[in-house]
């Protein structure tokens, strides 16, 4: 198992350096720099001269090869640098903004859960009935309308019905829990009922597959509780797929909520991600990438090891 | 009478090929799969008001009415007004046009592509499959509206660059089906025989192997329409994908949409309706024509 733990820690080396080269080098393709715009608004002073100040400062003129490795060694001693819009440091930037976007995904997860499993259970249990399509069509209709979208008419519905607005200004968790709840529990819903639908499915092919296997039959044949069996024979068994959808989409959660976040107004990880990109911060946005990319390969990295422990002959091949 | 039978029942067989086989094929996904077939019914709808919009549509798309601002919805305009007067039904009719030129479009470019690097990658083997995976897995650890938004930046916005900055994330995604159904495939004898009559590497990939990943493309095709047509809407509502005043579903749900919903919610309403129908069609039908095509995943 040690073995198998070092290799995979190992992998994930040379996937973060090319998660690294790719938005290093795709940033310094998208056109116009940060020292531009910042002197867009006052362009009759904006002489060479200033500006070339200003990217020295900000190590622009060097080479580009040198500001990857300058980059690169920073990351290796886990120093992002600082923020090239603001000036402030990468990590004060961005920590903020993953509380928020962390909590949102657990909220969103714990929803997604709550919805899939039992509507996946009950669609195999009752698989080819009018319950089995009503759930079909339910997950099915989660994965078509668009969350952002949800989140409007949640809005607009709380709005027309209750004329109550959940509150627009972030309040951290531990400064008004009520607060905090009001305006999450709507994102949440709309993201997690979305996410909900892969994980239906799951649940509900997991189920029917370990519905058929002989253990099953043998449980039933001995006369056991269906309930028991259900739930420590046949769900227990049918977990597995399911955890793994549930934990990359939740790694997927972290970073990839761009649209969401703007219709509640949340300044969470995918907010700074667009504003990054619209100010050509670079420093930002490569951390911010690294940082989901990171998310991402690690929770893969987990549910790999999962398996690996809970079946040994994956850690063999 | 005796030798009659049989006679006639070889005539009956040529009939059973070609386009009537189509037909029949067709006939047995609607009966087999109602559910599929109401599916590719409201995605014909869709594709076919897309392409008659300009017949269609009671209203120029992009005229301005500033005496109908912020209309309700009337027998004038049956789905109201926006916020510069202009025709929500109209707007949402030509927007079908923008969702599936870029629905088609992406799913096309994104699943074709991708298989071709798949399959190769399977047949290739060795150090060349393993660099391939490598660069897939790289790109699969952006999550696809990120890479989509770095791409956009680049490139610009407007309906071309959308439909690359949408594709390119879809290609990793292909490839990974593409690859594992061609690693079975790279072992049958006629690939072997193939490679034993000399024939080319791009030879053997275009016209033996990729044939044979049909089935899994296909798939991949359907499911990937909807996808798009969502990614478009979100690029397009933050302002980076489609641009005014080209009519697109995520685009008519920016600014205005949100700022008077509570005075006019059938402009955030009625897009996001038509979003999420052309997505659930195309997933119903892709779902319905998975399990036609490969009965080994049909409980997923």
């Amino acid at each position: 198992m040690g073995k198998y733990i070092v290799k995979r820690v190992l992998l994930m080396i040379p996937t973060l350096l090319g998660v690294a080269v790719i938005i290093f080098f795709l940033m310094r393709i998208v056109p116009g720099d940060i020292v531009e715009l910042r002197f867009a608004g006052e362009s009759a002073y904006a002489q060479k001269e200033n500006l070339d100040k200003e990217r020295a400062r900000l190590g622009l003129d060097k080479p580009i090869w040198h500001q990857f490795l300058s980059w690169m060694g920073g990351i290796v001693r886990l120093d992002f640098g600082t923020s090239m819009w603001t000036g402030a440091p990468i990590t004060e930037e961005i920590r903020l903004r993953f509380v928020l976007s962390l909590q949102l995904a657990i909220m969103a997860t714990i929803v997604a859960v709550a919805l899939a499993i039992p509507l996946g259970v009950i669609a195999a249990l009752r698989q080819d009935t009018w319950v089995d399509y009503a759930v079909r069509i339910l997950s099915i209709a989660g994965l078509a309308m668009p969350s952002f979208w949800l989140g409007i008419v949640f809005i607009l519905g709380l709005l027309i019905v209750f004329k109550w607005l959940p509150p627009m200004v972030y309040t951290p968790f531990w400064t008004d829990p009520v607060q905090n709840l009001a305006q999450l529990i709507w994102p949440a819903l709309a993201v997690g009922y979305r996410y909900s639908a892969v994980a239906t499915r799951m649940t509900r092919s997991a189920m029917l597959e370990v519905l058929r296997e002989d253990y099953i039959r043998t449980a039933r044949a001995k006369g056991l509780w269906e309930k028991l069996i259900l739930s420590r024979h046949a769900l227990k068994n049918a977990m597995l797929p399911v955890l793994t959808v549930i934990a990359l989409e939740f790694a997927f959660l972290i970073g990839g909520l761009v649209v969401t976040e703007q219709v509640f107004n949340l300044n969470g990880l995918g907010m700074l991600f667009v504003e990054s990109v619209a100010h050509r911060d670079y420093t930002l946005t490569q951390a911010l990438v690294m940082l989901v990319a990171f998310s991402f390969i690690f929770v893969n990295f987990l549910v790999d090891l999962a398996y690996a422990w809970l079946d040994p002959r994956i850690r063999f091949r | 009478m005796a030798i009659g039978r049989p006679v006639e029942a070889a005539a009956e067989i040529p009939e059973t090929t070609g386009r009537r086989r189509w037909i029949a094929a067709v006939g047995e996904f609607c009966r087999k799969r109602p559910l599929g077939a109401i599916g590719a019914a409201v995605v014909i709808l869709n594709i076919v008001v897309g392409i008659g919009a300009n017949v269609i549509a009671p209203y120029d798309p992009v005229a301005t009415d500033y005496g109908a601002m912020l209309a309700r919805p009337s027998t004038g305009h049956w789905l109201g007004t926006d916020a510069f007067g202009r025709d929500v039904l109209s707007r949402i009719i030509y927007g079908s046009r923008t969702a599936m030129l870029v629905g088609f479009a992406c799913a096309f470019f994104g699943a074709t592509i991708g298989a071709v690097i798949g399959v190769a990658s399977a047949y290739f083997a060795g150090k060349i499959d393993l660099l391939v995976q490598r660069v897939m897995d790289i790109f699969l650890a952006f999550p696809l509206i990120i890479l989509a938004l770095a791409v956009v930046s680049i490139l610009g916005t407007g309906i071309g660059n959308v439909i690359v900055a949408i594709a390119i994330p879809m290609i990793p995604r292909a490839a990974l089906v593409a690859r594992s159904s061609a690693l079975a495939i790279r072992e049958m004898p006629y690939v072997d025989a193939a490679r034993a009559a000399g024939f080319r590497h791009r030879r053997i990939i275009v016209r033996h192997m990729l044939p044979n990943v049909m089935a899994p493309y296909l798939i991949m095709l359907t499911a990937f329409l909807g996808q798009a047509i969502l990614l478009e809407a979100s690029l397009s509502f933050l302002g980076l994908g489609v641009s005014e005043p080209t009519p697109a579903w995520g685009l008519m749900l920016r600014g205005a949409a949100v700022q008077f919903a509570e005075s006019a919610p059938w402009m955030a309403i009625f897009p996001g309706l038509a979003i999420s129908l052309a997505v659930f069609a195309f997933n119903l039908f892709g779902d319905s024509l998975r399990d036609a095509l490969d009965p080994r995943l049909r409980t997923q």
